[in-house]
């Protein structure tokens, strides 16, 4: 039996954390910004919110605790694309690097210990996998039907239009950067607390490169963002199944999937982007734009 | 309250003094960190910074300069040249790890046979190692628009699985007891990168390395080529207009990052590597985006840049010895330097003006 419960949780699971990073940087690239630290606010909300949670017993406790280490983490990077209106792919690059190298500083004493157990929530499924399946509509609602989305989206396809309109751009953005950075640690600490059960250096090994690129794959769609997930998981899934089976194929080149899969999506949707107008969503328009009000 | 009001052009000054100040800034904050995790700063700045050059064992640690610099030279060489047109290679740690692989197989095929060819054939094979990889992120956004930015940090991912599975695999040292790693390339004179002057560290990866800043210096201020680069990344639909083909640019700067990074691979690995192990990317590719940003994507500023980030690795190992200093210290240092770097070059941009002034 290929796709029995058990599998299907362990894909559900297996998708969470690139859900929840995902979804965070839907809201940040609606805002118009291109935020490339994801990987590195993982880490963080990786290595946060297992040290929270084995410090205190409660899983719970670690994943507010990575929540705040991500939005904290990304707050440099706002500060820096917004007040200072450094390059985003280069800050995005160097957050990214900063992260990884505090977490191997810091990450140090944790190695080897085990988390505490997540306490199974309705349906034998944890209340993480259930905060990420109800932040979907949530976040979809909040951005087409709300006066916030509204603005946030406005500011995210033309922010000089926007600024005339008098909203206030760099404030929107900066909120939008500490949601993402929120969601993208919880993510992290999903991996540590819940998937691995366990802290290692590195642990992400590319979780918040992906979840950039089902951004692109969602159309900058929550619901998008839900099935590219899901599709990350089963690409997982199965190779960890291929694997348990005994294929003769060595583990270092099923290990490969995943990314070959990522690559693989990206050129579909890339190519459906480009050369069918109007299918699959586009980018924000003022995505990756620095704002400079002169007025 | 204080605003930012564009310069239309930076003094050339300033231009110069940033990289500086940053550096300092990253001294001083890294002490700080020091201080926090309760060590002493000024001996922990001193150990990473001074003592590798001049202190009590720096006979042993200053040849190490070379041997590090060099491939952060060579690969920030070629991604500078990207970054100047807006082509965002991110995966030169990829490219870096093919390269040595590629160039390793020709030696590994070659071995036992002695000959001039072979060592000059391997820096032929790593350099097309890395441009072939380099040229996938590059077909893919010029055929289908995918990012080259994903991609080929995608491809870093694959390319160390890759090496992970020649070393248990295909490369695995028939002699070698069942150990993962290939033969070691050091003890195979014809294919061995040694050091060329007793002393100094420099191997032919450090010729290479400058030789690139040269014809990097040529190519992007004396050559059109360059021009149309420079033209592409300040103003995109003007050099489209000049008849500057973007797929071009594209395949040729990640070709060129991509080949450069891919020599600077296998230098490694046929000098002081030696042997392709599952672990063989070693965070160069990555570490030569803050060198090619520290020197400001100018070849003479990369020379210096890389020369300083090699520092901070030996200094780093010296730190770890002697202080106890955790092993990641170093690349907490190099976040830093890139964020101050990003931070201070907004006084190139904007001048800062208090906004009562402005009114």
């Amino acid at each position: 039996m290929i796709l029995d419960v058990t599998t299907l949780l362990l894909l559900i699971s297996a998708a969470t954390p690139i859900l929840f990073a995902a979804l965070g940087e839907v809201i940040v690239e609606r805002a118009g910004v291109l935020n490339l630290g994801v990987e590195g606010l993982m880490i963080v909300g990786a290595l946060a919110g297992f040290a929270a949670a084995h410090a205190t017993g409660s899983t719970a406790l670690g994943f507010a605790v990575a929540a705040v280490a991500g939005a904290g983490l990304a707050m440099i990077f706002a500060v820096l694309t917004q007040m200072l209106l450094t390059n985003q792919v280069a800050t995005g690059l160097a957050l990214t690097l900063f992260g990884l190298g505090l977490t191997a500083m810091f990450g140090k004493p944790y190695e080897g210990i085990k988390a505490p157990p997540v306490p199974a929530g309705p349906l034998g499924v944890n209340a993480m996998i259930w905060l990420g399946l109800a932040l979907v509509p949530l976040i979809w609602l909040g951005l087409n039907r709300t006066r916030a989305g509204l603005i946030l989206r406005g500011v995210g396809e033309n922010h000089d239009a926007a600024h005339a309109l008098g909203y206030k751009v760099r404030a929107v953005r900066i909120a939008a950067i500490a949601a993402g950075g929120a969601l993208a640690g919880m993510g992290g600490a999903y991996i540590s607390i819940a998937i691995v059960l366990q802290w290692t250096e590195g642990m992400t090994a590319g979780a918040g490169w992906i979840a950039l690129a089902i951004v692109v794959f969602a159309g900058w769609n929550p619901w998008g963002a839900l099935a590219g997930a899901w599709l990350f998981g089963g690409v997982t899934v199965l190779q960890l199944r291929l694997q348990a089976a005994g294929v003769a194929v060595p583990v270092q080149l099923l290990s490969m999937a995943p990314y070959l899969a990522t690559i693989l999506v990206l050129v579909l949707i890339s190519a459906r982007q480009t050369y069918a107008r109007g299918g699959g969503g586009t980018a924000p328009g003022s995505l990756g734009r620095p704002f400079h009000a002169l007025r | 309250m204080l605003r930012l009001e564009p310069r239309p052009a930076a003094p050339a000054w300033l231009e110069l003094a940033t990289p500086v100040m940053a550096v300092i800034a990253t001294m001083i904050a890294g002490g700080v960190l020091f201080a926090l995790m309760g060590f002493d700063p000024v001996a922990a700045v001193r150990t990473i910074f001074w003592d590798p050059l001049f202190g009590p064992a720096a006979s042993y640690s200053r040849p190490q300069l070379l041997v590090k610099a060099g491939p952060l030279i060579l690969i920030a060489c070629g991604l500078a040249v990207g970054f100047r047109a807006g082509i965002w290679n991110i995966g030169a740690e990829g490219q870096y790890i093919v390269g040595g692989l590629c160039g390793a197989a020709v030696a590994l095929a070659a071995y036992p046979a002695e000959g001039a060819w072979i060592f000059p054939a391997m820096v032929l094979a790593g350099a097309a190692g890395g441009w072939a990889w380099g040229m996938i992120p590059a077909m893919l956004r010029n055929w289908f628009g995918a990012s080259e930015i994903l991609v080929s940090l995608m491809l870093v991912y694959v390319a160390q699985r890759l090496a992970a599975w020649m070393a248990f695999g295909p490369m695995r040292n028939p002699e070698g007891f069942g150990m993962p790693g290939s033969r070691n390339l050091q003890q195979y004179p014809s294919a061995a990168n040694p050091e060329l002057v007793a002393g100094t560290g420099a191997h032919w990866g450090v010729v290479a390395a400058a030789l690139a800043v040269v014809a990097t210096w040529f190519l992007m201020s004396r050559h059109i080529r360059g021009f149309h680069i420079r033209a592409a990344g300040l103003a995109p639909r003007a050099a489209r207009f000049a008849g500057v083909s973007p797929a071009a640019l594209v395949a040729f700067c990640l070709g060129l990052s991509g080949a450069l990074a891919g020599m600077a691979g296998l230098f490694e690995v046929a000098g002081p590597g030696g042997q392709i192990i599952d672990s063989f990317g070693s965070g160069y590719g990555f570490t030569a985006i803050i060198v090619a940003f520290l020197g400001r994507l100018h070849p003479l500023g990369i020379l210096l840049a890389g020369l300083l980030l090699a520092l901070t690795y030996i200094g780093g190992e010296l730190a770890q010895l002697t202080l106890q200093l955790p092993a990641a210290t170093v690349q907490v240092f190099q976040g830093m330097l890139l964020f101050f770097l990003l931070a201070f070059d907004t006084l190139t941009r904007f001048r800062i003006r208090s906004a009562r002034a402005m009114a």
